[in-house]
């Protein structure tokens, strides 16, 4: 009786191993991809890298020297545009539903924001395709900035709900306290001091659309030169990383790694020091 | 005078209110405009091929023949494979973090799990092209190949632009939702459960199995279809690495197409406008699909842990 | 205080933006790609004008040109009357430059490969799976089709020498700039089937020439119509070129103005059999003068300086005889 009841317990804490070391296989192997990417980006990208990368307009094939400036320059413009439109639909949307959400109406909006943020990105830049592109009978930096920018209202939005809610109470009651009117004190106070965790949401959504390529492909479109026109096409560090990455020339790919590595680098550095200095926003 | 300052400042309050309620409502709003438009589009498409067209696997542009079955196969297979891959690993990492102690190691290992979801799907499919393409062509292709051949899935001719190198690529792009939320899920699990088990004698893994995963299940469903919606919208990654081809084959060798990525390749290029609209029905299908599989997910989620999810 | 200064910063760049812009957008076929983008370089740096042009494809520079969000659309399969009509009646076929049409493959160990008529087609049917059905030399290798996976120009040439060498051809498939391939993979653009190609033993697809050249890809060389093997090159086009133009029915067309020219499976013993024009699509009554005038400027140079550039890129420049006509047309267009 004894025997069985210590070979149960090895069989038991055999399994205990097994199993818990199956989990930390499953963390290495999934960590193998990662390692893989930013290794290659690395490696192929830091090559191509040099001055004339980021000052540069693309060269046709066969010349050398040729960059992505345009591209780069071009990707901040699109963000910009993008938060010009997203942010005051994201913040004050979120201010909003913190401050007066709590009923059906609110309801509806939140679900609104969460169905948004499952839509496609694909989807969204047909649909501004149709509103704007179709319209204005041209590609556009502007269609493009408004693809990216309802990109980015769910998570501004849930953000600014959230940062603003967690202000103690006790702020707002006393900038009553001294007089100032409820709207006032929302902004001037509670605000404020939501601001941090506000702002921290809108960069991590401003890394999210900085890595997104569909949504520009018919809206924004391309550019071969240095174009800051907010009314025409505009290159942006996605569209031309794709196409180069599935052009056969060596040239061009070599440019979509080195491409590739100033946009992983852009986007990894906001994420990872965002993350670590503010714990407390949660998903997004 | 008192009077009048608190009616000034009433109106500031109710002009407050107001303009930020339309910068709130104006989300709704959005999305209905969204629907509408899509509708709008693919009103002559619909017209013209009626609900057969989800059902019709002829893609011919040259003669306006169409049909969406190639599409949603790919799309389901592709996500369906990213499932099968990401599930048991995401779920496998996700205990590691969650029921394995304290350490600096792990918390590494955890940042570089949400680090996987930050890398833009442009730069995935880059790496998909030269990297994991020819190592699916090469290494697993022919090992499946050779070990499970007899199966049909397993058979026909290596190809690095595949239904298997795209839903390799979705697994890994899908895999930081599954662990992240399915930690969360695990975290939310009241320690009293735990601390009863380990009372009892059991093993970690026992604690889990008895005390974690129980409760946990309904969250943990919720993560596998929220990383299923997810693979259902991925465009770049997989246009680059599936092969383009709108035709339903049985080998996951084989070339294949989805929703999104037959959109994003001949949107700008529609031969016609029946072409274009066809398009848009397509992606009216897709939302359709992504919409009711994230909704569903996020109930299950918000039943278990009582928060939103992004 | 960063945001006054992001602000700034970005209402500075929009006003210098708005000051230098590009002048005049075109998107189409990826088949003349290499040689346009070399032409706005050049254009750019002689006239300060800037021609951004994007490789879409030609069935989407058709659709964009004709929708107005484009100046000019760029294909290598011309509109048929129906389609001009349907789109209004005001679109002009500008031939720009004529190029081949490479059959590329990747087979390791074979170097060279001869291709007739019935044996390209039966490889594109996918009634010839494996490569030594093609030589019994060759390996016992699955052929892996590549073809487009967008509304193509250089497609709608390939269909069409196949929709004319061969009838299977015609009656399974037809021609077009996309049609229901029954085999292959897709790739984006002239550029992505040649990517396919690189990267998977074993296939074939069909590829504009330079990017063949550029990607060192090898090409075959296939049966004309006077019955010799002959490969892609600038001699072959010009020659293929050459022998169409000694035709009847298309010495009319040019007589009245109508470029929309097929050069495949032409006379010659040095003519190679798939080869095709290019044209750029313009509006007869141009809607904005600054725009019209810049565009009309833009066509001259391309027939006129352009063409220099065209050979080293293996492009074949446009005859003579027919370059002083074209010429004629882009001066009658109405600004």
């Amino acid at each position: 009786m004894e025997n069985n009841w210590e070979t149960n317990k090895l069989k038991r804490y055999l399994k205990n191993n097994l199993f818990l070391g199956a989990a930390l296989g499953c963390a290495l192997v999934a960590v193998i991809p990662l390692l893989s990417v930013l290794g290659y980006v690395f490696i192929q990208g830091v090559g191509a890298i040099n001055l004339d990368f980021f000052t540069r307009l693309p060269a046709p094939v066969g010349d050398t020297g040729g960059g992505m400036g345009n591209a780069i320059v071009g990707t901040f413009i699109l963000v910009g545009l993008a938060c010009v439109v997203g942010l005051p639909i994201g913040i004050f949307g979120g201010i909003w539903l913190a401050l007066y959400g709590k009923s059906k109406r609110g309801f509806y909006i939140r679900y609104a924001a969460d169905v948004l943020s499952s839509i496609p990105t694909i989807v969204i830049g047909i649909f501004v395709y149709v509103l704007l592109v179709a319209t204005m009978k041209k590609f556009s930096a502007i269609a493009g900035g408004v693809a990216l920018g309802l990109i980015m209202i769910p998570t501004v939005t849930r953000t600014t709900e959230e940062m603003v809610k967690m202000v103690p109470r006790t702020l707002y009651e006393a900038g009553l306290a001294l007089g100032l009117p409820e709207w006032k004190v929302t902004m001037k106070v509670v605000f404020r001091t939501a601001w941090n965790g506000i702002f921290t949401g809108v960069i991590l959504a401003v890394a999210r659309v900085m890595g997104e390529t569909a949504p520009l492909l018919f809206t924004a479109f391309n550019s071969m030169y240095w174009n800051f026109r907010p009314d025409e096409p505009m290159a942006s560090l996605t569209v031309q990383i794709y196409n180069y990455a599935i052009s056969p020339y060596a040239e061009w790919q070599a440019q979509a790694w080195a491409g590739s590595l100033t946009l992983v680098l852009i986007v990894l550095t906001i994420t990872l020091v965002v993350r670590r200095f503010s714990k407390r926003v949660t998903y997004g | 005078m008192i009077k009048q300052q608190i009616q000034k400042r009433n109106k500031g309050d109710t002009w407050f209110k107001a303009i930020t309620f339309s910068f709130a409502a104006s989300i709704p709003l959005l999305l209905l405009a969204l629907v509408v438009v899509l509708i709008n589009k693919s009103w002559l498409g619909f017209s013209a091929f009626g609900w057969g067209f989800v059902f019709s696997s002829v893609w011919d542009p040259l003669n306006d023949h169409y049909g969406a079955l190639p599409f949603i196969f790919g799309t389901l297979m592709s996500a369906f494979i990213a499932l099968l891959i990401a599930v048991p690993l995401g779920l496998g990492c996700a205990i590691y973090l969650s029921e394995i102690s304290q350490s600096k190691f792990k918390e590494y290992v955890a940042v570089m799990v949400e680090l996987l979801a930050a890398i833009p799907s442009v730069v995935y499919g880059l790496w998909g092209i030269f990297v994991l393409g020819p190592w699916v062509a090469k290494v697993v292709q022919p090992l499946l190949k050779n070990t499970l051949g007899f199966l049909p899935i397993f058979q026909g001719s290596y190809s690095g632009s595949s239904l298997l190198t795209a839903g390799i690529i979705l697994a890994i792009m899908i895999l930081p939702t599954i662990t992240v939320i399915s930690r969360e899920v695990f975290q939310v699990v009241p320690h009293s459960l735990r601390e009863s088990a380990l009372a009892l004698g059991a093993t970690r893994w026992e604690t889990f199995k008895l005390a974690v995963f129980g409760p946990a299940t309904s969250g943990i469903i919720g993560a596998v279809i929220l990383g299923l919606g997810r693979a259902l919208g991925e465009t770049m990654a997989v246009t680059m690495v599936i092969g383009n081809r709108p035709k339903i084959a049985a080998s996951l060798f084989a070339p294949a197409y989805t929703l999104a990525s037959v959109i994003a390749n001949e949107f700008a290029e529609a031969t016609s406008w029946l072409n274009l609209s066809v398009l848009v029905e397509l992606a009216l299908i897709l939302l359709v699909i992504t919409i009711f599989v994230n909704g569903l997910a996020r109930l299950l989620i918000w039943k278990t842990t009582g928060k939103l999810i992004n | 205080m960063f945001k006054k200064l992001g602000v700034l910063m970005l209402a500075s760049v929009l006003l210098i933006g708005m000051a230098a812009a590009a002048n005049l957008n075109g998107a189409g076929a990826t088949f003349p790609y290499p040689l346009y983008m070399k032409w706005n370089n050049v254009y750019a740096k002689e006239t300060g004008v800037k021609v951004n042009y994007q490789g879409i494809g030609s069935g989407g520079g058709q659709r964009q040109f004709i929708a107005g969000i484009t100046d000019f659309g760029g294909s290598d399969a011309p509109m048929t009357d129906k389609q001009i009509n349907s789109a209004g009646g005001d679109v002009l076929h500008i031939p720009t430059v004529m190029g081949a049409v490479a059959v590329s493959y990747n087979l390791s160990g074979v170097g060279s490969l001869n291709l007739d008529a019935d044996t390209l087609a039966g490889i594109f049917l996918g009634k010839i799976k494996k490569w030594n059905q093609v030589d019994s030399s060759f390996p016992d290798k699955d052929i892996i089709v590549c073809h487009r996976s967008d509304g193509s120009g250089t497609t709608d040439i390939f269909t069409s020498y196949l929709a004319k060498v061969s009838l299977d051809w015609a009656s399974k498939v037809g021609a077009g700039n996309a049609v229901a391939w029954p085999v292959g993979l897709g790739g984006k653009g002239n550029a992505g089937v040649a990517g396919l190609i690189k990267v998977n033993d074993g296939s074939i697809g069909y590829v504009e020439l330079s990017y063949a050249i550029e990607n060192k890809l090898t090409v075959a060389a296939l049966k004309n119509k006077a019955g010799i093997y002959v490969v892609p090159s600038l001699d072959s086009t010009s020659a293929a070129a050459d022998g169409a133009l000694n035709s009847k029915k298309v010495k009319q067309l040019i007589a009245s103005g109508d470029f929309r020219l097929d050069l495949t499976n032409a006379l010659g013993a040095r003519s190679y059999p798939i080869v095709g024009m290019t044209w750029l699509l313009v509006h007869k009554k141009q809607a904005d003068a600054k725009k019209g005038q810049a565009l009309v400027d833009y066509l001259k140079w391309v027939l006129n300086d352009g063409q220099q550039y065209a050979p080293e890129l293996l492009y074949a420049p446009l005859p003579q005889n027919i370059k002083s006509k074209v010429l004629a047309v882009v001066e009658g267009i109405k600004i």
